[in-house]
């Protein structure tokens, strides 16, 4: 591997990375706060990647398209919550995985019904089309630039959102004191239900943002949340900085893995986790 | 009590002579239709084992059933049938080796992480028969001839006669119930009962909790792979997608779905579930829309499973105080 394929395959992790924390830092936000299981969270990643392409056919835009997809994912996920996970908070775990698997279902067929099964691209817009060249031999896209560079202001946005605002402050008082919360007259259901919306619009959005870069396909949804899980596994649940982590670790193991063992691309980051879990069985970092 | 045990033994019974006389009157078509249904149970009953009593949900269960059902293939000779002598053992074993190694990693870990962890190994062993060409790759591969039983020249069974292979099912299907029920009754069955209550009590008692986890995972592994081998001499081909997280997902479904903790709920899970995916299948080209629909129905109005509404019937008609 010369130096500008190597420059090249780590922008490519890099850019990976970034939006693998993206839909699993919604992840880990909705169990981490909420204490719910979201197999369905996935399924919002496709639902995302969906609605960029049908939004986007329809209005002739990307950017629009991508704001009219926040505004519906946050009130998707707050009918959600209030019709179908607000009842589960004092059930067994059990039961949210359940309920979450039956939306997988549902969300899929929903799709299927929708905009069929057929596999759809997403054209970059025109003002984000061109590469930079960033030296002699390395010119890069301007798209997957300008994806890590959303996910990264998303990222410190919501460190500042949950570390140094006053939202921030009852959402973390809830997690750790609900009834406590409760009783200072904290509404703390709608900032639960505000919670379940960012999670949802998180994933969502992440799913928008790759849309141009990995097609919008049946399936996708699911893969991604496998993957997730081994992020939040690795980085230590409910740990938004461990996310974040994790998630660099494994798009460098995902992109190098697949330029150095090709035949077990798939491996690598069950692998990495593998290790990680006979090292820490908690993952590298705990809680928030 | 005693008589609630009596009528629960009866409707075993009953149950029995149904399953053991079906196919003299029944359709061939409802007929394999029962025989993956019990298939099914004795899956679901391994899982029941870990999730129900021992208290560990496992998201990856499939690994075992698949696992045991490409050891069919690798053991299988090309151009004759394989011996069932050979190839079930060496299915089953193959499953339950996998759980040994499986539930060394996945045995640290706790609650949540666990479902996520067995998920993430699962989808690992998907992923080696998925990319390498050990099993066909993603296209799977064809099981040319069905294993068979012979005593010198003579031919004792043919799994691939339909006949032979229900009552092997059957046969099967009563040994898992009973090996389990038998189980559950050992110091074994009562020290995972007794780490499901509370696991810091079981340690600080002196018991060797992981060495207990581990017995019950790999036993769990091992009847999940008598499952997978059966499967695999059902339908003759093996594809990754037997040992995809939906498996694991259906399994766990099964379970769920009939009432945790009781292995007849687990079976009627597996009966309802394979009956529901039949008749929905019927019906629409988007039939996981309406099993979704059902799932979510289930878990909002019906916490405790297919099993506890029968209570409810009867607590509603004597008219009884309603739970919600």
């Amino acid at each position: 591997m010369d130096l500008t394929t190597f420059l090249i395959q780590l922008l490519n992790a890099l850019q990976y990375g970034l939006l693998l924390f993206l839909v699993a830092s919604g992840l880990t936000l909705i169990f981490g706060i909420m204490g719910i299981i979201n197999l369905a969270h996935g399924s919002f990643y496709m639902m995302g990647a969906y609605m960029a392409f049908a939004l986007t056919s329809a209005t002739g835009n990307l950017f629009v398209a991508i704001l009219l997809g926040i505004v519906l994912s946050a009130l998707i996920g707050f009918l959600l919550e209030w019709g179908l996970f607000s009842r589960l908070y004092k059930r067994d775990h059990l039961d949210q995985v359940l309920l979450t698997y039956g939306l997988i279902l549902m969300f899929e067929e929903i799709r299927s019904m929708i905009v069929g099964d057929d596999v759809h691209g997403v054209r970059i817009p025109e003002m984000l089309s061109a590469s930079v060249q960033l030296s002699e031999t390395l010119s890069y896209p301007v798209y997957r630039l300008f994806m890590s560079a959303v996910c990264i202001v998303l990222a410190v946005l919501m460190y500042w959102l949950i570390r140094h605002t006053r939202l921030g402050m009852m959402i973390r008082a809830g997690s750790s004191n609900r009834e406590m919360v409760q009783s200072l007259g904290i509404n703390i259901d709608l900032i639960y239900r505000l919670v379940f919306a960012l999670g949802v619009t998180l994933a969502a959005f992440a799913g928008m943002l790759a849309a141009p870069v990995s097609s919008v396909y049946p399936g996708m949804g699911n893969q991604v949340l496998i993957i997730c899980f081994v992020v939040v596994v690795i980085g230590g649940v409910g740990s938004v900085w461990g996310a974040l982590v994790a998630a660099l670790l494994i798009g460098l193991a995902d992109t190098f893995g697949k330029v150095i063992i090709p035949d077990f691309a798939g491996l690598t980051v069950y692998l990495l986790m593998a290790v990680v879990l006979l090292w820490r069985p908690e993952g590298i970092f705990r809680r928030i | 009590m005693s008589s609630a045990i009596k009528t629960s033994r009866g409707a075993l019974l009953a149950t029995l002579l149904v399953l053991s006389i079906f196919p003299l009157f029944g359709s061939d078509y409802y007929s394999e239709l029962l025989t993956k249904i019990m298939i099914m149970a004795i899956f679901a009953m391994s899982l029941d084992l870990l999730v129900g009593f021992t208290g560990l949900v496992s998201f990856g269960h499939a690994a075992f059933f698949g696992i045991a059902a490409y050891a069919v293939v690798l053991v299988s000779p090309q151009y004759d049938p394989a011996s069932l002598w050979l190839v079930l053992p060496a299915a089953v074993l193959a499953a339950a080796v996998a759980a040994f190694v499986i539930g060394l990693f996945v045995l640290r870990t706790k609650g949540i992480y666990f479902i996520m962890v067995t998920l993430a190994f699962a989808q690992m062993i998907y992923f080696v028969f998925h990319d390498s060409p050990l099993g066909g790759g993603s296209d799977g591969v064809f099981i040319n001839f069905k294993p068979e039983l012979r005593i010198g020249e003579t031919q004792l069974l043919d799994l691939g006669n339909a006949a032979h292979f229900y009552y092997v099912v059957l046969l099967l299907l009563v040994a898992t119930y009973v090996f389990l029920r038998i189980l559950l009754r050992s110091p074994l069955g009562h020290a995972l009962a007794g780490i499901k209550s509370n696991e810091h009590r079981m340690l600080s008692l002196g018991f060797p909790v992981f060495l207990y986890k581990l017995a019950g995972f790999v036993i769990a592994g091992a009847l999940a792979g008598v499952a997978g081998f059966l499967s695999a001499c059902q339908f003759g081909f093996v594809t990754p997608e037997i040992l995809s997280w939906h498996q694991s997902g259906n399994v766990l479904l099964m379970v769920i779905l009939g009432g945790i903790g009781t292995l007849n709920g687990a079976a009627i899970g597996a009966f309802a579930f394979v009956v529901l995916q039949e008749v929905f299948s019927a019906l629409t080209k988007h039939w996981q829309f309406l099993m979704g629909t059902v799932i979510v129905l289930v878990v909002m109005l019906l916490p405790g499973g297919l099993s506890s509404l029968t209570q409810r019937v009867r607590r509603m008609l004597v008219g009884g105080g309603s739970n919600g």
